[in-house]
C-alpha cells in the first residue's frame, strides 16, 4: 500500500514539521518506505509553503506527487492552489479556523478540524500542526498513534520538553477529531 | 529500524563523503545544494578536516584540485551553471589526473535556468565537461541509500583511475529526505595509508614521484601530450569493458522497455511494476553510471519481441535518450516521457507512453 499526502499552509504553521513528523515516525518505529519533499524555495514570506510525503510497503517511486490521496490545507491560498491535487475519492483535511473558501469537488472526501481554534484554547496557537497530524492519523491509520506521540516527544520534546503536554493533549484532540469523521463516513 | 537514519539527500551525501575519508571540501553557494557546503562547515572540524567557502565557483574548483595534489580525498560541488564554471578546473584535473569526487546538483538551464530540479546536464557531464576531450566515471543514484553508497564509491574509483568522478544528482536528490544506512567511517589510520600511498603527493618534502601539477604552458612537449592521452584513451576504452553499472528489472520476458536513470529511473521503475499489475510485460534497464554507457545491456535486448522502448528524463530536449537510440539504432520504436524546468517526472506519463507503444 502507498499513499501520499500533500500538506499545505504558510510559512510559520509547521507544514515542514507535520510533514517530518510522519516520516521520522515511519522510518523509526516502522519498516516501510518513506520519502519527504520539501516546497518552499522562492516562496515569500506569507507565501504558501508545503510538503509532500509519500509512506509505502514498496520502494517509493516519486517523492512528489501530481495528485495525492490525502491534501491538508492550512489556509485559503493552499487551498486554491492544491485543490485538483487529490485524486477522486481521497480526503482532503480543512483547517476550517482560517479555510472559509468553498472545497469546490464533491468526490473527495472532507474532514473539517478546527485546528487553529483548538491550538489557542489549549494555549499555544504553534501547536495548531499537531492538532492537523492527531487528525490525519486519527482519520487515516496510516501509522500507530502511539508512535507518532513518542517520535514527537522525542524530536519536538528534545529541545523543548515542557512542550510535551500540550503537543500531547493537542495530538489527541486530533486524532478524536479525525477518528469521529471516518466513523461518520 | 534501527540502523536507518531519516536524512536529506544533500547531508547525506556530505555525511558519506565524510566517512569515506573526505578531508576537504571546498564550495560556493547556489541552490539546491547549499545544505552540502553548510553541513561540511559543521561537520569538518569536528574530524580534523576542511571547509573553506572560496569566493567563487573557480576559486573553490582550483582549491579542491589544490587539495587533491596533495594527497587528500577531496571533492567539491555545485549545481549546473556553477559546475560550468568549475569546468576549468575539472579540465586541469583530468589534465594533472587528480582524483577529485565532484557532485552536480542538477537545476533548470541553459543558462541561470531554474532553481528547480532538472536532468538537463547529461550531455555536459557525459560528453564534454570542459576542454581536451577528458572523460570521467559518472555515477547517478536514484535513491538516498544509493546516493550514499555511491559517494562512497566514487572516492575509491577516484584513487584507483586517479581521476575525477563526477556525481550526476538532481535538485529532487539534494532537497529530499529517505530512509538511509550509513557505513562506518574509515579510521584514521586507514585514511592516513591512502593518503601515504598517493607518492606523487605535493607534501612539501623532497623526494617521491612526480607531482600532479600543470603548469606553465602544460606539458614540455608534443610527444608527452600525447602519450599522456594515450594512456588516458585507454583507461577510458577499459571503463567501457569493466566499468558499466546498470539495473536490469524484469527484462526476461518484457515486451516494452523503459529506461531512465538518476531520479527518474526510481519512477520508471514504479512505472514498470504498475504496467505489470495492468498486464503488460514491461522491464526496465536503469544505468546507475551514465558513463560509460552501459551499451551492451541495450544491444542485447531481443529485438524480435521488444514493440518498443520508453525514455524518460527530466530534461528537454532529450538527452539521455540519444545515446540509447544511438546503440539500438532503429531497430525498435522509441517513446519519450520527459519533463523539464522543475516539474518532476509524472510516472502516468511514462506509463501512457508505454501503453502507446503496445497499441502501435
Amino acid at each position: 500500500m502507498e499513499k501520499s499526502i500533500i500538506i499545505a499552509g504558510f510559512g510559520g504553521q509547521g507544514v515542514m514539521v507535520a510533514g517530518q513528523l510522519l516520516c521520522y515516525t515511519a522510518c523509526e518505529t516502522t519498516d516501510r518506505y518513506v520519502t519527504f519533499f520539501p516546497s518552499y524555495g522562492a516562496e515569500m514570506r506569507g507565501g504558501t509553503a508545503n510538503c509532500y510525503v509519500v509512506i509505502s510497503d514498496e520502494p517509493v517511486g516519486a517523492p512528489k506527487v501530481s495528485r495525492a490521496d490525502y491534501l491538508v490545507v492550512l489556509n485559503d491560498p493552499s487551498l486554491e492552489r492544491f485543490r485538483d491535487a487529490v485524486v477522486p475519492g481521497g480526503t482532503v483535511f480543512v483547517n476550517s479556523s482560517v479555510v472559509t473558501h468553498d472545497i469546490g469537488r464533491t468526490d473527495i472526501n472532507v474532514v473539517k478540524v478546527d485546528a487553529g481554534a483548538i491550538a489557542y484554547e489549549l494555549g499555544n496557537p504553534k501547536v495548531l500542526n499537531l492538532v492537523i497530524v492527531g487528525a490525519i492519523i486519527g482519520y487515516t491509520d496510516l501509522l500507530p498513534a502511539e508512535n507518532v506521540l513518542q517520535t514527537a516527544f522525542k524530536k519536538l520534546g528534545a529541545k523543548r520538553p515542557e512542550m510535551n503536554p500540550i503537543n500531547e493533549a493537542a495530538f489527541r484532540r486530533g486524532l478524536e477529531i479525525g477518528k469521529s469523521a471516518r466513523s461518520g463516513e | 529500524m534501527a540502523d536507518r537514519v531519516f536524512m536529506k539527500g544533500s547531508e547525506a551525501i556530505a555525511e558519506a563523503a565524510v566517512r569515506a575519508g573526505c578531508r576537504f571540501f571546498a564550495g560556493y553557494p547556489i541552490t539546491p545544494q547549499n545544505e552540502v557546503p553548510e553541513y561540511f562547515a559543521r561537520r569538518m572540524p569536528q574530524v580534523g578536516g576542511v571547509f573553506l567557502q572560496g569566493e567563487s565557483e573557480v576559486a573553490s574548483a582550483n582549491m579542491t584540485y589544490g587539495a587533491a595534489a596533495a594527497g587528500v580525498r577531496a571533492m567539491t560541488s555545485s549545481s549546473s551553471c556553477g559546475i560550468s564554471l568549475k569546468s576549468e578546473a575539472i579540465s586541469w584535473m583530468a589534465g594533472a589526473r587528480l582524483p577529485v569526487v565532484i557532485a552536480n546538483f542538477q537545476r533548470g538551464g541553459p543558462g541561470i535556468g531554474t532553481i528547480q530540479p532538472s536532468q538537463q546536464d547529461y550531455f555536459q557531464a557525459t560528453k564534454a565537461s570542459g576542454n581536451g576531450g577528458f572523460e570521467m566515471l559518472v555515477l547517478s543514484p536514484s535513491t538516498l541509500q544509493e546516493a550514499v553508497d555511491m559517494t562512497a564509491e566514487a572516492f575509491e574509483l577516484a584513487d584507483r583511475y586517479s581521476n575525477p568522478v563526477l556525481l550526476l544528482l538532481d535538485g529532487f536528490t539534494g532537497t529530499m529526505m529517505e530512509p538511509v544506512s550509513l557505513p562506518e567511517p574509515l579510521s584514521e589510520e586507514r585514511i592516513a595509508a591512502i593518503r601515504a600511498s598517493k607518492t606523487w603527493a605535493a607534501t612539501g618534502k623532497r623526494g617521491g614521484a612526480q607531482h600532479k601539477v600543470m603548469c606553465g604552458p602544460g606539458l614540455d612537449t608534443r610527444l608527452s601530450q600525447q602519450a599522456m592521452n594515450r594512456e588516458a584513451a585507454a583507461m577510458y576504452a577499459k571503463w567501457r569493458e569493466e566499468e558499466c553499472d546498470c539495473e536490469e528489472f524484469m527484462l526476461e520476458d518484457a515486451e516494452v522497455v523503459v529506461t531512465a536513470y538518476g531520479i527518474s529511473g526510481r519512477i520508471a521503475k514504479s512505472a514498470v511494476k504498475l504496467l505489470r499489475a495492468e498486464g503488460i510485460r514491461a522491464g526496465l534497464i536503469r544505468p546507475r553510471r551514465v558513463h560509460p554507457f552501459p551499451a551492451k545491456v541495450y544491444d542485447s535486448l531481443d529485438f524480435s519481441r521488444i514493440r518498443g522502448i520508453v525514455c524518460a528524463e527530466m530534461s528537454i530536449p532529450a538527452q539521455f535518450a540519444t545515446d540509447v537510440e544511438a546503440v539500438v539504432h532503429g531497430r525498435t520504436a522509441f517513446a519519450y516521457a520527459l519533463s523539464s524546468g522543475g516539474d518532476i517526472l509524472d510516472r502516468s506519463e511514462i506509463m501512457e507512453a508505454a501503453r502507446g507503444l503496445m497499441r502501435d
